[in-house]
């Protein structure tokens, strides 16, 4: 059984949309507070291999996208998580759910500025520790 | 009463090739916790990256690592190719595997030689190093570079193997296989290199699984990923082989993928050379549309994973680059806890770390104006040697 199958079956309902980019490469949109749920869903239960996360700065928010691997099939699943408050963003860690997301998100939170509520060790990864505080390199200057 | 006393590793330490900081907290000799320290190496690659042309990308990732230097172009391309649905000559995705391959078989040889190196096994390394030589000259032979071999392009590959170049490539695998059954036979057999590795540095399946880890350092706990098989890419669909896994989790198991994997490899390089027929090796790609790509290649060390978002101009609107090393160095956690100090170095070694990778960042050489040598002058030496080797192999 895919993967996508298996989320179809198991989260239709907390999934807002659904986007096939190919057969093996599937973006799933889904609310912010359904995050830290989902994501123990994905790895404990169907047991998905959590890849890796991507945060961009875009005009409308902060997006993340947490990507999933199932190796059974080669899909990948990426969840695409909106966080619209750019000056306060925050969302849930789900570093306490598997030790692999530790690292990236302090990347994120160091390179991007959001707050990752929950983590055991939110402290500097890349940048060193006299890094400026509120300077964050991956936000860009969005002409409102 | 125990006193936990700290061992610093680093930033700078005579056993490292990169910089990073272990902080080691022991109790007498027994490693009792570690703090992975990181970010000396950070060169800020994504954001590089968003400021390149599309087709400029592939040589700025080709500089994130030394080792797998076709890992990261590899992975961007195939990205690329899923972002924008190209497909790609047959011949092309031949090359490209070729090229992975004999990559996986000189890294392989390099951690070995330093595995050997780190447990004061010296003679490992000279002929581990040694026999990684020739595949380097087959890299220059076909490639013009020993590493950073330039050959991943959107939609196909910049250079093509020439048939009279096949037989010489043929012939290096074949002397290849006897060294390759040297090492197996030191390794498992060696009552030394086995009290050294085997039960030292476990990582058990389930730790594995948490810590995501991937490539060697997965299979050697048992977990049976490996992409090539998985998520086909390039050709490995069109190839016979098979994924080595080993159940111990220890450092001896993931020395024993790593030997065992290289048979593979040259099993693979020998198919394609087979199943290669002439024909085109560009798709011409003109334009990128706007949309997301994920590409991924099992690097020596693992899963390397590429994201690429465009948004229809011709530069990357976000590139997340995200190497194996991330993944495994963090699982040192683990691994090195419990452990005697004596068999830190090899425990933290073993995952077959890449510091550059991880950070994706440059070391910049800012001594002063009295180099002995300049760029211009490596570039003479590296033409004299490939005029050297050309007269060689007959080709003068």
């Amino acid at each position: 059984m895919s993967a996508v199958d298996m989320i179809k079956e198991r989260l239709k309902d907390k999934i807002t949309d659904w986007s096939e980019h190919s057969p093996r490469r599937t973006y799933a949109s889904i609310k912010p507070q359904d995050l830290k749920e989902i994501a123990n869903i994905l790895f404990k239960e169907l047991q998905l291999r959590f890849v890796i996360a991507s945060g961009q700065d875009t005009p409308e928010g902060l997006e993340i996208l947490y990507h999933f691997s199932f190796d059974k099939t080669g899909e990948i699943i990426s969840l695409r998580v909106l966080i619209k408050d750019k000056k306060k963003p925050e969302i849930d860690s789900l570093a306490p759910l598997f030790p692999a997301a530790e690292w990236i998100e302090r990347e994120m939170w160091e390179l991007l500025g959001i707050n990752f509520i929950g983590h055991p060790n939110l402290k500097h990864l890349l940048l060193s520790e006299e890094w400026p505080e509120g300077k964050h390199p991956l936000r860009h200057e969005h002409e409102s | 009463m125990s006193h936990k006393v700290i061992v610093p590793i680093g930033p700078y330490h005579p056993l490292q090739e990169e910089p990073e900081f272990f902080r080691l907290y022991v109790e007498g000799e027994k490693v009792v916790d570690i703090d992975i320290v990181i970010g000396y190496m950070h060169r800020g690659i994504e954001e590089l990256s968003e400021h390149k042309h599309f087709d400029q990308v592939p040589f700025l990732v080709e500089r994130i690592c030394g080792i797998c230097s076709t890992s990261h172009p590899f992975a961007y391309v195939n990205a690329m190719e899923d972002l924008a649905k190209i497909e790609v000559p047959e011949r092309a995705l031949f090359i490209r595997t070729i090229i992975a391959e004999m990559e996986r078989l000189h890294s392989h040889l390099l951690w070995l030689g330093l595995a050997g190196h780190f447990i004061g096994y010296n003679t490992v390394w000279m002929w581990s190093w040694r026999y990684r030589e020739p595949v380097l000259d087959m890299f220059e032979m076909i490639t013009g570079n020993r590493n950073h071999y330039a050959m991943m392009k959107i939609g196909g590959v910049r250079r093509d193997i020439r048939d009279e170049d096949m037989p010489i490539l043929r012939k290096t695998l074949d002397d290849l296989v006897p060294a390759v059954d040297m090492f197996k036979g030191a390794v498992m057999d060696d009552p030394v290199i086995q009290a050294r590795l085997k039960g030292i540095g476990v990582l058990s399946k389930k730790q594995a699984i948490d810590w995501c880890v991937v490539g060697p350092t997965a299979r050697g706990s048992g977990v049976d990923i490996d992409l090539r098989r998985d998520d086909p890419y390039g050709a490995y669909d069109r190839v016979e082989w098979k994924v080595i896994v080993e159940k111990d989790g220890d450092i001896f198991a993931k020395t024993i993928v790593r030997i065992l994997e290289m048979y593979e490899s040259i099993k693979i390089i020998r198919q394609c050379l087979d199943k290669m027929k002439p024909g085109s090796i560009d798709a011409n790609v003109k334009d990128i549309p706007p949309g997301e790509g994920i590409g991924r290649v099992e690097a020596p060390r693992g899963e390397c994973f590429h994201y690429v978002k465009s948004d229809g101009t011709n530069r990357p609107v976000r590139h997340k680059v995200r190497a194996p090393s991330y993944m495994n160095v963090a699982s040192n956690k683990i691994a090195a806890v419990g452990g005697t100090i004596s068999d830190a170095a090899i425990t933290l070694a073993a995952v077959d770390p890449c510091y550059c990778c991880t950070e994706r960042l440059i070391v910049l050489d800012k001594t002063t104006d009295k180099k002995i040598m300049n760029g211009w002058n490596l570039i003479e030496l590296s033409q004299a040697k490939t005029e050297k080797l050309k007269k060689s192999l007959g080709q003068g």
